[in-house]
């Protein structure tokens, strides 16, 4: 048989990958974290190692060879390949990874993943290195410091960092004769200012606002400004079932109702940030990596930004990667070494400079700022007084499923906010309790 | 391809060849193990052995990196009570259905372009195996852009005939048809190649003599074609519905992991996707990867039984 169908094949041949996936995860018992109180001593200048390090950005790799060229300046020997995966793919290759004992020397870590990782033992806390002053964790964001600690150790330091923002088409608002708020706006300006946009310029489909709908960018930020939280502090429970919470979630749906901005059907067609660089909404409420897109975008001229509105007090959702370290990495002092480095404030600046990120260290900040003449982005680099953490757990993905498969319909008004929530609350507490 | 399926044709005279071929000659000893061997290694390494590890793995619960524990039946007690399990079978048999209804057109398209003395013949048929050539993720990517609600070229054609149409790929009900018209797409042309040349395989003899008995159109279509075509539409629909049963990307890419409409419409491999990769649960997606593994054997199974009477080979 010369040629069984190419599209049975391929996908007979996933099916049994992926079965060989599951089946590759070896049976070893997740290794216990290594003594974390032994201190951190740099390497000789002199040592030699080959480190891989795992990244998912392309864009950024431009930034990482800079910082890796400098590197080597001290490290003449340690040679470190960069291994690009894609985001969609990234997390699944990790896991296979961590569960043959394979982990890449040093990796990108997000918070959702962080603490599965933590937990298990697969990564290196960097308490040695703080003990041994060649890492102070003072020096970054401290909101970030704490979505990489777990039981008090902490594992990674931040590399870059996200807020929220609200990005405005000032030529929209022109047209549609409203006047652009003030930085000090509330959710009460922002719904009627949306209102009055999507009323005056129906008739050429825009809207007033668009949002990307999932926590990060959105309703985990109202959530924090009406006070509400979306796991209790110890990372137990759902705190879907608080009436604040629920305050956060029904001002979307309010948004929504009043044609402010488009159905969550329309949103998932056309994602908000398409709405917005098509110049179909005249906000967007997104993350400062809108940056790039926004810049390249047709509307580009036209763009400002503002800081998100404040509910009952102001807030804003931070997140940012870390690079850290495998437990069972063969080279770990040189991952060490690298993970030292790339925390410095030298590494930092040159991230800044060349990348699209906001770098985590200090005062390295500026040329983000600088980079779109004319759009004030410090108010990204300033909400950080104000920053929350990106609410996570052990398992992070499986109620991050849930919300995006039960809330559109709280925002959409098919259901009533607080049976979703109830329901939402009820399924996200049996997850976290198989944690 | 169709003469590969039509070589078990001649029957009767089978048994007795069949003896004669299998008894150990002079010469054959080991060698031809030695030829298939590297074959026979790949297929047990990279399909035997992982179907029975995961048919071991079913009866654990797994830690996400790995360390198991016996636990008997539960993922299947736990499987075989879970609505989403029963759901995700409706989806994937109306999905496979749906495909399946490609086959009669695909045939139907075919002999359009077996039609003597066709012009661009060629291009028609590049043209109809163009889809199936795509890849996925590409292919999804295109439709999506037709089904979008408000700019959708889709929703634009039916509003100049008054009709509002909805979101597609994120409208419970909507959204499977969205999926399942995309893979009947996609599969026509390689259905239509083999069929193509199925026809083109029967001998213009049989239809000159019918001819000359007086046989009308829908005769010859009865008594000549469909027999002869028989063993090719059999291998069609034997590799689409298989490939049905896995219907996994053209979800993935059409609807997009972050929409809400999924648990409605996911199909037995993207549960087992969710179940293993992100829920962590992977004792539990194995068992689901063994429901769908023996699904697709009974399924195949059945078909082949019924092949017997159907194509009248044994």
């Amino acid at each position: 048989m010369a040629s069984f169908p190419r599209r049975a094949l391929a996908a007979v041949a996933g099916t049994v990958a992926a079965a060989a996936t599951l089946a590759a995860c070896s049976s070893t018992g997740a290794s216990t974290a290594s003594d974390s109180d032994t201190p951190y001593s740099p390497p000789d200048a002199s040592v030699s190692a080959n480190l891989t390090y795992a990244v998912w950005d392309q864009t950024q790799v431009k930034a990482i060879n800079a910082n890796l060229a400098e590197f080597n300046k001290k490290y003449p020997n340690i040679k470190v390949n960069v291994d690009v995966t894609p985001y969609a793919n990234y997390f699944t290759k990790l896991q296979t990874e961590a569960s043959s004992d394979s982990l890449p020397d040093l990796f990108w870590m997000n918070g959702p993943n962080f603490q599965l990782y933590a937990s298990n033992g697969k990564i290196e806390p960097v308490t040695g290195e703080v003990k041994a002053g060649a890492i102070d964790p003072k020096n970054y964001p401290q909101s970030l410091d704490q979505l990489y600690t777990l039981d008090g150790v902490q594992y990674g330091v931040p590399k870059d960092f996200d807020t929220i923002g609200v990005w405005v088409n000032k030529a929209l608002f022109a047209e549609a004769g409203v006047p652009i708020p003030s930085k000090d706006w509330t959710w009460a300006d922002l719904q009627s200012t949306a209102t009055q946009i999507s009323q005056k310029l129906s008739s050429k489909g825009v809207y007033g606002i668009s949002a990307g709908m999932d926590g990060q960018t959105t309703y985990y930020n109202t959530i924090f400004q009406s006070g509400g939280s979306v796991i209790s502090p110890d990372g137990k429970t759902s705190a879907y079932d608080d009436p604040k919470t629920q305050k956060g979630i029904q001002f979307w749906t309010d948004l929504v109702k009043s044609k402010a901005m488009p159905t969550m059907k329309q949103l998932t067609d056309t994602t908000g940030d398409q709405w917005f660089v098509s110049g179909k909404s005249a906000m967007y409420q997104g993350g400062s990596w809108a940056r790039s897109e926004v810049a390249a975008a047709p509307i580009a001229k036209d763009v400002m930004v503002l800081p998100v509105p404040k509910g009952d007090q102001q807030a804003t959702v931070i997140h940012g990667l870390s690079n850290v370290v495998a437990t069972n990495s063969a080279n770990k002092q040189a991952a060490q070494a690298l993970q030292v480095f790339l925390a410095s404030k030298e590494a930092q600046q040159q991230q800044g400079d060349l990348g699209a990120v906001i770098p985590a260290y200090n005062g390295t900040q500026d040329a983000f700022a600088k980079s779109m003449p004319g759009v004030d982005l410090q108010l990204f680099l300033d909400e950080v007084s104000n920053a929350k953490p990106l609410p996570v757990s052990k398992n992070t993905a499986a109620w991050n499923t849930l919300e995006t498969n039960l809330l559109p319909d709280a925002f959409d008004g098919t259901k009533p906010v607080d049976a979703v929530l109830k329901d939402l609350t009820s399924q996200m507490n049996a997850d976290l309790a198989k944690e | 391809m169709s003469a590969d399926v039509s070589e078990s044709a001649p029957a009767p005279a089978a048994p007795a060849t069949r003896r004669k071929r299998r008894g150990v000659r002079r010469g054959d000893g080991l060698w031809p193990w030695a030829f298939v061997l590297p074959l026979l290694a790949g297929v047990l390494v990279f399909y035997i052995w992982p179907i029975l590890q995961t048919a071991f793995y079913s009866f654990t619960t797994w830690g996400v990196f790995g360390g198991f524990k016996w636990s008997g039946l539960d993922n299947y007690s736990r499987l075989f009570t879970d609505p989403q399990l029963y759901r995700s079978l409706l989806n994937t048999l109306i999905y496979t259905a749906v495909v399946l209804l490609g086959v009669p057109i695909a045939a139907w398209l075919a002999s359009l372009l077996n039609t003597p003395g066709l012009r661009f013949a060629q291009f028609y048929r590049v043209l109809f195996f163009l889809p199936y050539v795509a890849m996925p993720a590409a292919v999804a990517l295109v439709w999506r852009m037709i089904f979008n609600g408000d700019y959708g070229i889709l929703n634009w054609a039916l509003s100049r005939i008054g009709i509002t149409g909805p979101s597609w790929v994120n409208t419970p009900g909507f959204a499977l048809a969205a999926v399942a018209v995309v893979g009947l797409w996609s599969s026509l042309g390689f259905s239509m190649i083999v069929l193509g040349a199925g026809l083109k395989n029967i001998p213009t003899e049989l239809y000159e003599a019918a001819e000359l008995d007086g046989a009308s159109r829908f005769r010859q279509f009865r008594s000549i074609t469909l027999p002869q075509l028989a063993p090719s539409v059999f291998f069609v629909i034997v590799v689409t519905t298989i490939a049905s049963f896995q219907l996994f990307d053209l979800l993935y890419a059409l609807l997009g992991n972050h929409n809400a409409v999924l648990p409605k419409t996911m199909s037995l491999v993207y549960y087992f996707y969710d179940a293993g990769f992100v829920q962590n649960d992977k004792g539990f997606a194995a068992a689901i990867a063994m429901v769908i593994f023996v699904l697709i054997g009974l399924v195949t199974l059945v078909q082949f039984r019924l092949q017997r009477r159907w194509t009248g080979n044994a």
